[in-house]
């Protein structure tokens, strides 16, 4: 165990603590314990920095189930590392932030650490594991400890909603996930993410490409809330706001970008991969953009924003796997700029989408209320806060000089770029993609304004609010002003982390480029072009859609701020479950005559089919002796005796023709001359006779059976087939008997049993000598039932009683 | 000869086991019944030893005797319970 395993195992070592110190520091909150772990664990990864510059990276093996190809092998490179830094880096401030906001006194801290501490181990296993199962393990993790976390507040019954929707969303992606990858081994035989990409040639060529692709897809793009599997993500608002800002904007719902970078290697270069990611990310761009200017609760349109900005990552990691298509190393570093873009938007959106949410809790936590039509004219009450909204709001809308304005115009530069070239038949539709893009940007812009400028500007009513409202602790801003401080730092001096951090994440998605090539150098201003005019398209038709709002506020379109894909959801978990009550009311009726009905006709058709299948009727009589008369007559009467059972209408002659048929089975024992047989049969016939009388008095009237005439056929008819093919099963066997020309096994037993087991009665030096185990057994059931039969009789319940 | 006779007098006891079960279907009351089961077992001694003959075997012995005893046991059983409504009665000082 290297100490990057323990690094990943860190946090879950925690969790494992933290319930057993909880209780020992009531007067110290929890966090401040919990904060360590975070905090070393992103020293130790500043300290790996130089292990991944220029496209380096570390392996580092441990067996887990080897037999299997199941290995908890971790592996850092810069895409990891990036990450790393960015899950623990967030952590930190985050778990600062929680300290502030979360009561100590009313809250159950030891859960809320322990889930995020999984929450956090199980990140960072996703991305520093090299074994695709491993992966996958973390994964579901990630899920679960995500569905606690969502349902901290577990007696609200809107969490509960959230925590179960996202939980089914993730986890169906999830599944399908892992299928992929089962596909992926089934075709390369190794679950290694470095060996696949090493086999990508293979991959490409084997018929599971497409479904493996798909599946993977499938769990990205359901964790990442992509379009159509982004209704999971407003409801997951429920959260304690640092739950919302640690998985909701910067971690979590990454999780699927980093599976869509990490699997680009082995994808990327089929058309099919780059218009699946890029219409995608276009779709979740524009309907999160779009829903987000609808809602009215500040974390609903943060919510739908991270979901416009995930889509924004996903169009560039699907423009950017054009990188794999060129026929040059110079064609394909130009395309590798969008993943350039992708990384540095990714970094960026935790910044500001950190800081706002941090600043949307302090809002809610010193207000009492996120509705945006309550709030207003909380700059001057709330200057710190309102300063980090201004800077976090900026910088997610675009506006210079903070980092969201750099990553946008990059996007817009990969955008031009690419739609004027001739990528994957890119060229139709480059303007329709460029124009999305920019119409996206608009809203993107529109609802950073409704959100500044309806939270912190206009009338202040005292009467909407239901404490005093006042300005954070200072405790609770040091995280959002520290989130700020880097989205500033990174506007200014962009060139900052590039060659540190950004330049090998992008090596590690590309590495079939030379990671010296692969520089980019930032800036602030580059120059009058086109980029600029498009961003200043976007800030002044923004300005004008904000200042026309009150005009088109009551559009039929902005009325409806639940996203369309909840009705789905709800109606389709509904119909599952009302189909699948419906399914199990028709078949399970709770009458032991249907389940015989469904017995029978299962058996029927099994046998029927196995016999058409392998064509086995046989018919043959060639080997049957002659009878005597009077065998058929005694058949006959046992015949008619059975049919007769069936008319009886009560219940005495009902049992008598049955002792009858029992003493002409008995006779027919005997004309085939096994004697003990006809012995044991007659006795039991008796007992079973005077058992039934017994039995008798207890028994209601008996009841005539009222079936549909339809119904009343099909039982005769289901009888019969029983009946027929029994019959046909019996003279089959016999004749494939005597064509196989078998030795009975009686032969031995006809000479040995006097001489081997000293006995004359053959069958009874069978049932205590030869074979004397069954017998064994035998007796014991019949103890068992005597005794069952006593328990009954003696120990009834009086009623009340609990079974 | 013997196996001849014997193969008849099974055909004639069938018939009158038929006639008893004929009875036992149709009887229209319950001890016309019990009668016809009794019957039917008597006859059944019967089948049994003639069909020890018919086979040269004196291994059905034991079955005949049987035969004899459960016939008298059920049909005994029965008009117990025609009787009394139940087979075996409570001791009464309970």
């Amino acid at each position: 165990m290297s100490s990057l395993h323990l690094a990943i195992l860190l946090p879950f070592i925690a969790a494992i603590v933290i319930p057993f110190i909880y209780p020992l520091t009531k007067r110290l909150h929890t966090g401040w314990i919990t904060i360590l772990v975070p905090a070393a664990l992103f020293l130790y990864f500043v300290f790996r920095l130089g292990d991944t510059a220029n496209g380096g990276y570390i392996v580092e093996e441990m067996a887990w189930v080897p037999s299997l190809d199941i290995n908890f092998d971790a592996y850092l490179d810069g895409l990891g590392l990036l990450f790393a830094l960015l899950i623990t880096g967030i952590g930190v401030l985050v778990v600062l932030y929680s300290i502030f906001y979360l009561d100590k006194t009313k809250e159950q801290l030891a859960n809320f650490y322990v889930y995020l501490l999984m929450f956090m181990g199980a990140m960072l296993g996703i991305v520093l594991s090299d074994n695709l199962i491993v992966l996958y393990i973390f994964w579901e993790i990630t899920s679960l400890s995500s569905a606690l976390l969502i349902s901290y507040w577990f007696t609200n019954k809107g969490s509960i909603f959230g925590a179960r929707k996202s939980m089914l969303v993730t986890v169906f992606g999830g599944f399908a996930m892992m299928a992929g990858f089962i596909l992926l081994y089934l075709e390369t035989g190794t679950f290694s993410i470095q060996a696949l990409i090493d086999q990508r040639d293979l991959i490409m060529a084997s018929p599971y490409f497409i479904p493996a692709m798909i599946l993977v897809l499938l769990g990205a793009f359901t964790k990442s809330a992509q379009f159509p599997f982004h209704f999971w993500l407003p409801d997951a608002m429920e959260a304690p706001t640092p739950v919302s800002a640690y998985l909701h904007s910067a971690t979590m719902v990454k999780a699927g970008i980093y599976l869509v970078a990490r699997m680009t290697p082995i994808f990327a270069g089929a058309a099919e991969w780059f218009w699946i990611i890029v219409v995608t990310g276009l779709m979740t761009l524009i309907w999160g953009s779009v829903s987000a200017v609808r809602q009215k609760d500040l974390k609903g349109i943060l919510a739908f924003s991270t979901i416009s900005q995930l889509g924004l990552l996903m169009v560039l990691l699907g423009l950017g796997s054009a990188a794999f298509t060129g026929e040059t190393i110079d064609e394909n570093l130009v395309y590798s700029a969008a993943i350039m873009t992708a990384i540095i938007h990714l970094f960026n959106h935790a910044t500001f989408k950190g800081s706002l949410f941090m600043a949307v809790g302090i809002i809610d936590h010193e207000t009492g209320t996120r509705h945006i039509q309550k709030l207003g004219g909380l700059m001057a009450i709330m200057p710190v806060t309102f300063t980090i909204s201004l800077i976090g709001l900026a910088s997610m809308a675009g506006i210079p000089p903070f980092n969201g304005f750099i990553s946008k115009e990059m996007f817009f530069t990969e955008l031009l770029h690419i739609s004027s070239m001739n990528v994957a038949g890119v060229e139709t539709w480059g303007v329709v993609v460029l124009a999305v893009a920019w119409i996206a940007s608009v809203f993107t812009f529109l609802y950073c304004a409704i959100l500044f400028f309806k939270t912190f500007f206009g009338t202040f009513n005292k009467e909407n609010f239901s404490k005093e409202v006042h300005e954070a602790p200072l405790g609770m801003l040091i995280s959002p002003v520290i989130l700020v401080g880097l989205v500033i730092i990174l506007g200014l001096f962009p060139n900052l982390l590039v060659p540190t951090v950004i330049e090998p994440a992008v090596a590690s998605i590309l590495p079939h480029l030379p990671a010296e090539e692969l520089t980019i150098n930032l800036s602030l201003w580059h120059g009058l072009n086109t980029e600029l005019l498009m961003s200043l398209g976007v800030i002044g038709f923004g300005t004008t859609l904000y200042m026309t709002y009150p005009k088109w506020k009551n559009l039929w379109l902005m009325q409806h701020d639940r996203d369309p894909f909840n009705s789905v959801y709800d109606k389709s978990l509904n119909g599952l479950s009302t189909s699948s009550e419906w399914i199990t009311n028709v078949q399970m009726t709770g009458r032991l005559k249907d389940y015989f009905t469904y017995m029978l006709l299962f058996i029927v058709s099994l046998l029927t089919y196995s016999f058409i299948r392998s064509d086995s009727f046989t018919l043959s009589f060639a080997q049957t002796e002659e009878a005597p008369l009077f065998l058929y007559g005694i058949v006959f009467l046992t015949i008619l005796s059975t049919i007769a059972l069936l008319f009886m209408k009560e219940r005495i002659p009902l049992i008598i023709t049955v002792g009858v048929v029992g003493f002409l089975i008995a006779l027919l024992f005997a004309v085939f001359s096994a004697q003990d047989l006809a012995i044991t049969q007659l006795l039991i016939e008796t007992v079973t006779v005077v058992l039934l009388l017994l039995a008798f008095r207890h028994l209601p009237e008996m009841v005539q059976e009222t079936g549909s005439r339809v119904r009343k056929s099909l039982h005769i008819a289901l009888s019969v087939s029983v009946g027929l093919l029994v019959f046909l099963i019996g003279t089959a066997s016999f004749a494939l008997r005597n064509d196989a020309n078998f030795t009975p096994i009686s032969e031995f037993f006809i000479e040995n049993s006097y001489s081997l087991a000293g006995g004359k009665n053959m069958v009874n030096v069978i049932l205590v000598d030869f074979r004397g185990l069954d017998t064994i057994l035998e007796v014991l059931v019949l103890a068992i039932v005597a005794l069952a039969i006593l328990m009954m009789v003696k120990l009834r319940f009086k009623g009340g009683e609990d079974v | 000869m013997l196996e001849i006779i014997g193969y008849i007098a099974l055909i004639f006891l069938s018939i009158s086991i038929m006639i008893g079960l004929y009875r036992v279907i149709k009887g229209p009351s319950m001890p016309d019944r019990v009668i016809a089961l009794d019957t039917i077992g008597i006859n059944l001694i019967s089948a049994v030893a003639v069909i020890s003959i018919t086979l040269d075997t004196g291994a059905f012995l034991e079955v005949i005797l049987l035969l004899g005893i459960l016939s008298f046991i059920t049909t005994v059983a029965f008009s117990k319970f025609l009787e009394r409504g139940v087979v075996i009665e409570r001791k009464r000082d309970r």
